[in-house]
Formats: C-alpha cells, sequence, structure tokens
C-alpha cells in the first residue's frame, strides 16, 4: 500500500503562537486514522494545511503523492474535506449546493451519487429544502457530502459529529465505514473518544503543535494505559505496598492501576497478607480517554513514544 | 472551458440574481431617481455637448450603475463568504486562481451589464436613444465593468469586516464615480478640478462611453480606452498576485 498522506516537518505559527511546531507524519492508502488532542492542539491547522486553506512555514504535505502546493489542483482532486465550522451558502438548496459543488471539481451530471449520498446521510427528504431551513446537524450531513461529491480517495472528516443525534451518528460511520472498506483513506478528529477507539486503526495525538503519540490503536491502550482496580476496603489501611500503585482516593475507595491483568493476583495477595477486607471490587478495561489525559497531563514522556 | 471556472461563474451570477430585487430592480431605481431630479432641476435650459441636460445625464447614469454594481457584487459575495465561512466551498476545489478571477470578474461585469440595461431602458421613456459608436459604448462598459469588478475583488478580499468594506465603497468608490462626470461635463468645472479629475480613472469611463452615444466627449476616446485599459491590466495584474498568494484568504 501507498502513502496516502504524507507531512513532512509541518511548522506554522499564528504570530507569536507555534500552532504546529514539525509534525511529520504518514498516512498510508486504507486507513481510518484518527488525529485526537485537546482544544487548540492544532488538529484543524494540520488539516488545513493538508488542504491548502493555510500555507505552513515550512515543511511539506503531500496527497498520494502530490504536493499540496506546487500541484496543488491535483492534490485538492485527491481530497474530501468536511470542516470543522458549519458554514453554508444561504442561497441555495441541499440538492443545488451538492451540484455546485460537484461542478466545482468538474464533475457533470452527478446526480446518481447524489441521490446516493444523500439517502446514506438521511437527507432525502430535505433535498429541495434550502440551506437557511435546516437544523444545525443536518447542515453539518450537508457539509459530510460536500466533502464526497467527488468521491475523493482520501476522506478528511473534522470533527464530524459534533452536534449530530446518535441515530444519525451510526448512520455516518456506518456510510465512511463502508467507503473506508471500498478503499478510502479516512482522516478524522474527534473529542468523542470512544468514536476514536472503536473507529480508528491507528491514532495520533497531538499537543501543542506537537505529536506526541503515534500508534496502532490497541497497541496505544496496551502500552500506555493498564487496567483500573477499584476497591472498596472493609477494615484495615491500604497496604504500604499498594500506595505506588494508587491512582486516587475517597474515603474508602480507591483506585489502582494495574499494568495488566496479571498483576491482579499480586495486588490480592498483598491485600490478604495485609489483613484487608474487600467490600467490593472492579476491574476496568483500559480505555482510550485514559490514555489521552495521561499523555496530555504528560505523564508519559515523549521518548516512551515509538512515532 | 473548465466546468469549475463555469460552475463558479454561474454560482455567482445565481448569487445576485436569486435575489434580484435588491442587486437590480433597486439599483435602477436609483438611477431613475438621479434621473427625475437633476432633469427636473437642470433641463429648461442646460444644453451640454449640444443635447439636452437629460440626455447627456443617462449615459453617465448608465455607466455610473455598471460599475457600482459590478464592485458591489464581487466585493460582496467575497466577503459575505469569508465572513460566513462559506469560502471554504471555493478554496476547497481544484480550481485554478485565474479560473477564480475570471468567474468573480465576469459575473460581476454580468450584473453591472443587466443594472445598467435596466437603466437604460426606463430612461427610454425620458429621452430618446441616441447611439452615435455602440461599440465604443460597449467597449467602455465591458472594460469598466470587469476593473470594476476586479476592484471589488481586491476589497472583499482585504477587508476582514463589513465595515472596512463600507468605508472603501464609500470613501473610495462613491467619490471616483460621483465626481468623474457623470453629472456634468469637467469642462464647466474650474481649471484646477478639472486636472484633478484627469486622474481620476473613472472619468475616462464615463467619458469614453458618453463618446459612443454623442460622438462627442472631453477626452479622445482613444485616450480614455489607453487610460481604462492600462488601470485594469494594473489591477488584474494586483488580483491575480493576491489571489497566487493567497492574500487573506488561506492563512
Ligand atoms: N487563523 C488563525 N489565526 C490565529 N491563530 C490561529 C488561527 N487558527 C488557529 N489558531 C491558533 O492555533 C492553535 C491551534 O488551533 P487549531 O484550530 O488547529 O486547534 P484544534 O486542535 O483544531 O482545536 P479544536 O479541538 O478546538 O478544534 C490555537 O491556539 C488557535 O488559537
Ligand atoms: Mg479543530
Amino acid at each position: 500500500m501507498g502513502t496516502a498522506v504524507h507531512f513532512d516537518r509541518v511548522a506554522k505559527r499564528f504570530g507569536s503562537l507555534q500552532a504546529l511546531a514539525g509534525v511529520s507524519l504518514e498516512i498510508a492508502e486504507g486507513e481510518f486514522f484518527g488525529l485526537l488532542g485537546p482544544n487548540g492542539a492544532g488538529k484543524t491547522t494540520l488539516i488545513s494545511c493538508l488542504a491548502g486553506l493555510a500555507r505552513p512555514d515550512a515543511g511539506s504535505v503531500r496527497v498520494l503523492g502530490r504536493d499540496v502546493v506546487a500541484d496543488y489542483r491535483e492534490a485538492r482532486r485527491l481530497l474530501g474535506v468536511v470542516p470543522q465550522e458549519l458554514v453554508f451558502d444561504p442561497f441555495f438548496s441541499v440538492r443545488e449546493t451538492l451540484r455546485i459543488q460537484s461542478g466545482y471539481f468538474g464533475i457533470r451530471n452527478n446526480d446518481a451519487w447524489i441521490d446516493e449520498i444523500l439517502e446514506n446521510l438521511d437527507l432525502t427528504a430535505k433535498a429541495d429544502t434550502n440551506m437557511r431551513r435546516l437544523s444545525g446537524g443536518m447542515k453539518r450531513r450537508v457539509l459530510v457530502a460536500q466533502a464526497l461529491v467527488h468521491r475523493p480517495p482520501v476522506i478528511v472528516l473534522d470533527e464530524p459529529t459534533a452536534g449530530v443525534d446518535v441515530e444519525l451518528r451510526q448512520g455516518l460511520w456506518e456510510f465512511i465505514r463502508r467507503l473506508n472498506g471500498e478503499g478510502h483513506t479516512i482522516i478524522l478528529t474527534t473529542h468523542y473518544l470512544e468514536e476514536a477507539e472503536t473507529l480508528c486503526g491507528r491514532i495520533g495525538m497531538l499537543k501543542q503543535g506537537q505529536l506526541v503519540a503515534l500508534d496502532e490503536t490497541a497497541s496505544l491502550l496496551r502500552q500506555f494505559s493498564g487496567h483500573t482496580l477499584t476497591l472498596r476496603l472493609g477494615q484495615g489501611g491500604l497496604p504500604a505496598a499498594l500506595v505506588p500503585r494508587l491512582l486516587s482516593r475517597e474515603g474508602a475507595v480507591c483506585r489502582l492501576r494495574l499494568a495488566g491483568f496479571a498483576e491482579l493476583e499480586q495486588v490480592l495477595a498483598d491485600l490478604r497478607q495485609a489483613g484487608c477486607g474487600v467490600a467490593d471490587l472492579k476491574l476496568d478495561e483500559p480505555d482510550l480517554e485514559e490514555v489521552f489525559v495521561r499523555l496530555m497531563r504528560g505523564e508519559v514522556s515523549r521518548e516512551a513514544v515509538q512515532p | 472551458m473548465m466546468l469549475g471556472f463555469r460552475t463558479l461563474f454561474y454560482k455567482e451570477v445565481l448569487r445576485f440574481w436569486k435575489v434580484g430585487f435588491q442587486t437590480v430592480a433597486a439599483p435602477v431605481l436609483t438611477a431613475l431617481l438621479y434621473l427625475l431630479i437633476f432633469a427636473h432641476v437642470l433641463d429648461e435650459n442646460t444644453r451640454i455637448h449640444g443635447v439636452t441636460y437629460t440626455a447627456f445625464l443617462v449615459p453617465g447614469l448608465v455607466m455610473m450603475s455598471v460599475l457600482q454594481n459590478a464592485f458591489a457584487n464581487s466585493s460582496s459575495s467575497l466577503i459575505q463568504s469569508k465572513v460566513t465561512g462559506s469560502v471554504v466551498f471555493v478554496l476547497l476545489p481544484p480550481i485554478a486562481y485565474g479560473e477564480f478571477f475570471l468567474a468573480y470578474v465576469l459575473a460581476a461585469l454580468a450584473r453591472g451589464v443587466v443594472v445598467g440595461l435596466g437603466v437604460l431602458l426606463m430612461t427610454l421613456a425620458f429621452a430618446p436613444l441616441q447611439l452615435a459608436h455602440p461599440l465604443w459604448a460597449l467597449a467602455f462598459a465591458v472594460l469598466g465593468g470587469a476593473m470594476l469588478g476586479a476592484l471589488g475583488m481586491i476589497a472583499g478580499i482585504w477587508a476582514d469586516k463589513f465595515d472596512q468594506l463600507a468605508a472603501f465603497q464609500n470613501f473610495l468608490i462613491m467619490p471616483l464615480t460621483m465626481l468623474s462626470g457623470v453629472f456634468y461635463s469637467i469642462h464647466s468645472l474650474p481649471p484646477f478640478w478639472q486636472q484633478v479629475s484627469h486622474f481620476n480613472p473613472v472619468f475616462y469611463m464615463i467619458d469614453g462611453f458618453r463618446y459612443g452615444f454623442f460622438g462627442v466627449s472631453d477626452a479622445a476616446p482613444q485616450q480614455s480606452l489607453l487610460v481604462v485599459s492600462v488601470c485594469f491590466a494594473a489591477l488584474t495584474a494586483l488580483t491575480l498576485a493576491l489571489l497566487k498568494r493567497g492574500y487573506k484568504l488561506r492563512a
């Protein structure tokens, strides 16, 4: 498989603010890639550099081998971008909007595909409604539709599910997954971490314009987030041997970190030995949220990450 | 021509046509009010270039409408899409900046010409139409409208807010068009102001356009055509340079 998107040491400042501090990242064809990071991390800026909406101060970006500056027309043809901001052209209906967008990409008579997109995004009933009359979530779906009119091999979704109801979110993901299955490369940013966890094969995390983690979702989970054991102690304090594992404590309820499932036995042995009674016990699976929080707090050093 | 360009042009035309009451009918009415008021006050005993004041006023008003509306179209379209953010829809597709320029300028010209024709039609009721050199008139209408369309693009790209655009319009476009000899022959001005008028490119557009109607003008039409062509070429080069750099459109 070739490289779908190649960011090479991309840097971008806005005045004194370093929005991107030399980001290098390769995304392979056919990947479902998640770009995560807190507000202001630089996700949208990175996407803007990819889409030609912003020009990097240094570094380069290529889409399927085409440089987004030198070969901008070909690069843009290969890209479909759903912008984060909820924008629309108030002069047109949904169908007009999509026909016009097709024309911009040099595509004539695109109605069959437009109808299919509308169907998949549950917009068929609104096809002839003016954009102004749509609800926020519907406008968001039209934005998704606009990004897909030219069947781009690389699809970039910048928080596509913000403000979209649960049912539609499912429908949208089903559609995007199908496109991914057909070979389209997907790049997604979202603040819904469970969404990223279930959808993305690989995840990159940005923090203050730097890539702080980059790995397959499963391995990221394995590497950075052990299981969490929640205990309600019946009698006696927490044995000294377990204090280093303590994540938080509220009265008799302690949360302990386990590197893996296997450590559970040791913990229970320690408790028994100290004569601690356990009133209640719960073991949590690792989740992306914890990885995210720990990475953003800086608990994991950059060296621990394999970019 | 490329479909991307054609679609953008079509979209820009549709944009003003859908609100034609405001973008076409209203400026026609404004021009007509000028004609009624000035002609009523001055027609009795004023003759300029050998024609009645009303007849003299018609080409000036038509051209002023072409210019102001061409400017308004490209500038308001750009600032609106910038402020609302919908400008991304034209920035994401593979439209070359030359096509981008052409689409906006031609749509601006289209609105200018539609309004100009509307004004011309309405004024037929007040003064008989005289068209001594229609090709000269057409050349000035097209070049002038395109030039103001390009200027409108520059203003729309430069302005971040509606009030900055309004300032551009009120402090540059309005004085340039109003003080260009629409309402008078500059030969009726004191020598100093005659000199000043010669630095106003809009003067040459109005004067040359009027030559197309009456065959007489304050400046030689060839000279006017040259001035207008040079100005248009300069503004085209500037606009293309801004678009190529992505000035204020691409961060
Ligand atoms: N056009 C701009 N001018 C000035 N600063 C900007 C501009 N765009 C972004 N920034 C700044 O760059 C930084 C990164 O912004 P960016 O929009 O890329 O963040 P993000 O990761 O997409 O955040 P969010 O999750 O909130 O969408 C922020 O500090 C932001 O304020
Ligand atoms: Mg963002």
